[in-house]
C-alpha cells in the first residue's frame, strides 16, 4: 500500500482545492463522528489482542463499503515510519494522537482525501469527511451516509438516553465534531481578532489555530468547531457552526476592504515583501513560510498579486510542510537541510522554473 | 469567592500539583477555561473535561467519600473511578451505566444537556446486556491465560464465540 501512499505526494486533497464557495476565504470544511463497537472496551482499556482484532474487524467492513464511486484504499499506520506518519498528519487524513498512538492501527481512505475513516485513534472508529470551502450541509450529507452504511455492518455502543458513547464525556451523544479553517489575516491585521474569539467562546465555539503550537495561530488560519456534541441534533450542530461563519467572513471582507482604502500602500509594501523573500530566501523556516505564504494569499484575494492562483498557494502550504518536503526529496532531512530545501522549492516553483522540479 | 482574575464570582476552583507543591487557583468559567487551554491548544475537549471534573470535585466530595469512590471499579472493564479522573478515558461502553450517578453531573457541566436529540445507529444496540457480557468474558480469559487455567480459557473461548455467532 506504500506506493499508493507515495501517490499522494503528486496530489493536493480535497480540502486544499480552493474550489468549494467563499474558498478565498474558507479553506475547508470538515465533519468527524466518533464511533465504537459495542462488545470491545474502549482503546484505552482494550488490550493489544482487542486492539488486533478490532482493526481486523473494522479493515475488513470498511473496504467494503460502497461509499463513493473510488475504491477506499487502507493504509496500515503502524508499519509506517515516523515521515509517512507526518505525512498524513499535515495531509489532515490522521490525528497527531493518530500518528503517536501504539498498537494495531491503520486509515481508510478515498483517493481523494474526502473521506478518512481512522481505526483505533482514542475511539475504535473516526470518520471524517473533508470539503473544500464552506460547505457543511454537504460535508455532513456525505459522512451520515458513510455511517448509516458503517452501521449495517457493525453495531455501535449506543445509550438510548445518552446516545453514541465515546472514550470521552466530551464526545458522547452524536459524537460530531464539525470545524471550518477560516484564513482571515484582515482581522489579526486589524487586531479585530480577539474579540471575535471572545464572541464565539459565549456561544460555545471553540477557537484554534491550524498545526499551531498552544492557541497561537499559524499564518492567521483560524478553526472553529463546535464543543457541545450532546443534546443537539446533527443538523442542529451543523448549523451552529455554519450559521457563524458567513458573519465572520463578512467581518473579514469588511477589514480587508478597510486595509485597502485606508492602508493599500503599507498593504501592498508587505505582501510584495513576503512575496519576494519566498521567491528568493536560501534557507526559511516552515513558521515563517506560513506567514509568508498567509500574507500573499490575502494578496492574491485583494488582487495585489495577479500571477498566481489560489489553487497553487493551497499547494505551496502542503508542500512546504516538513513530511511533505522530505518525501519529495526522498530521504531524511535536519531542520536546517529542510529549510534550505524548502527555500529551493519555494524559489524554482514562484521564479516559473517548472513546478518546482515535481512532477 | 470572587474570580482571582476578575470581578465575577469564582466557580471554578483548580488544585495545581507541581514538584510536591500544591497551589489554588479560584476562578470564573471564561478564565477558567482560558488557563486550563494555556499551551494545548489540540487538548480542547479534554481540557473542558479537566475544568468540569475539578469544578464537580470541588463541589466537594469529603476527602473520605472520594476515596471510597474512587476505588469503585467497573465489573466489565475493570476501569476504577480514580483511573477515570486520572486519563479523562472511560474504559468501556459499561462505564456509562455503572458510573452513572457520577458522570451525569459532569456530562451536564460539559454540553449543558443530559438527553442525545441526534440520529440513531441502523443496527439496534439492543442487548446491551449481552453486549458488555462479551468483554467481560474476553477480559476473563485473558485472565485465565494469565493464570495458566487453560480449561477456562477454552471455555470462556467457546462461550465468546458462541455469542458472536448469536449476534452476527
Amino acid at each position: 500500500m506504500t506506493v499508493e501512499l507515495n501517490d499522494l505526494t503528486h496530489t493536493i486533497g480535497e480540502w486544499l482545492r480552493a474550489s468549494g464557495p467563499q474558498a478565498d476565504i474558507v479553506m475547508s470544511t470538515r465533519i468527524r463522528l466518533a464511533r465504537n463497537l459495542a462488545d470491545f472496551p474502549f482503546v484505552t482499556k482494550a488490550s493489544e489482542q482487542d486492539r488486533a482484532d478490532i482493526e481486523r474487524l473494522l479493515r475488513e467492513k470498511l473496504l467494503h463499503i460502497k461509499a463513493t464511486s473510488d475504491e477506499f484504499m487502507y493504509v496500515n499506520v503502524g508499519d509506517l515510519d515516523k515521515i509517512d506518519r507526518q505525512f498524513l498528519v499535515e495531509r489532515q487524513l490522521i490525528s497527531r494522537e493518530h500518528a503517536e498512538a501504539k498498537g494495531a492501527r491503520g486509515v481508510v481512505i478515498d483517493p481523494r482525501e474526502q473521506v478518512s475513516l481512522m481505526i483505533n485513534e482514542e475511539d475504535h472508529l473516526r470518520i471524517q469527511c473533508m470539503h473544500s470551502g464552506l460547505d457543511v450541509r454537504g460535508a455532513w450529507e456525505q459522512i451520515n451516509r458513510i455511517d448509516d452504511l458503517i452501521s449495517e455492518q457493525v453495531t455501535y455502543a449506543f445509550h438510548p438516553r445518552l446516545g453514541y458513547l465515546t472514550a470521552c464525556p466530551t464526545n458522547v451523544g452524536t459524537g460530531a465534531r464539525v470545524s471550518v479553517l477560516l484564513h482571515l489575516p484582515a482581522l489579526v491585521i486589524t487586531k479585530q481578532i480577539e474579540k471575535v474569539f471572545r464572541s464565539l467562546q459565549k456561544i460555545s465555539l471553540a477557537v484554534r489555530g491550524l498545526y499551531g503550537e498552544g492557541s497561537q495561530a499559524m499564518g492567521d488560519f483560524y478553526q472553529i468547531s463546535n464543543q457541545q456534541t450532546l443534546g443537539r441534533s446533527e443538523l442542529e450542530l451543523i448549523e451552529q457552526v455554519g450559521d457563524v461563519v458567513p458573519a465572520l467572513i463578512h467581518y473579514e471582507r469588511e477589514a480587508r476592504d478597510f486595509l485597502i482604502k485606508e492602508s493599500q500602500q503599507m498593504l501592498h509594501d508587505q505582501v510584495s515583501r513576503a512575496y519576494g523573500i519566498l521567491r528568493t530566501a536560501q534557507t526559511i523556516s516552515s513558521e515563517e513560510t506560513m506567514l509568508l505564504l498567509s500574507k500573499v494569499r490575502m494578496g492574491v484575494n485583494l488582487g495585489l498579486i495577479d500571477d498566481l492562483s489560489l489553487l497553487k498557494l493551497n499547494e505551496l502550504f502542503i508542500r512546504t510542510q516538513p513530511a511533505h518536503l522530505q518525501k519529495l526529496t526522498g530521504s531524511e532531512l535536519t531542520t536546517a537541510d529542510r529549510n534550505i530545501e524548502r527555500a529551493r522549492f519555494l524559489r524554482r516553483y514562484l521564479n516559473n522554473e517548472g513546478n518546482g522540479g515535481l512532477n | 469567592m470572587k474570580c482571582q482574575q476578575c470581578e465575577r464570582p469564582a466557580t471554578f476552583h483548580i488544585t495545581e500539583l507541581e514538584g510536591g507543591k500544591h497551589s489554588e487557583l479560584h476562578l470564573c468559567e471564561e478564565h477558567a477555561r482560558q488557563y486550563l487551554t494555556q499551551g494545548e491548544a489540540e487538548q480542547g475537549p479534554a481540557s473542558e473535561l479537566a475544568g468540569a471534573l475539578a469544578q464537580q470535585m470541588a463541589v466537594s466530595q469529603a476527602a473520605e467519600g472520594l476515596k471510597k469512590l474512587d476505588s469503585r471499579a467497573c465489573p466489565v472493564c475493570g476501569i476504577t473511578f480514580f483511573d477515570f479522573r486520572n486519563q479523562g478515558r472511560l474504559g468501556c461502553p459499561n462505564d456509562y451505566v455503572f458510573f452513572e450517578k457520577e458522570l451525569e453531573p459532569l456530562i451536564a457541566n460539559i454540553h449543558g444537556e443530559t438527553v442525545h436529540k441526534g440520529k440513531h445507529p441502523k443496527r439496534g444496540a439492543g442487548g446491551t446486556q449481552q453486549r458488555t457480557e462479551l468483554i467481560r468474558m474476553r477480559r476473563d480469559m485473558k485472565e485465565a491465560i494469565g493464570q495458566e487455567d487453560y480449561e477456562r480459557a477454552k471455555e470462556l473461548r467457546d462461550e465468546i464465540k458462541r455469542v458472536e455467532e448469536q449476534q452476527s
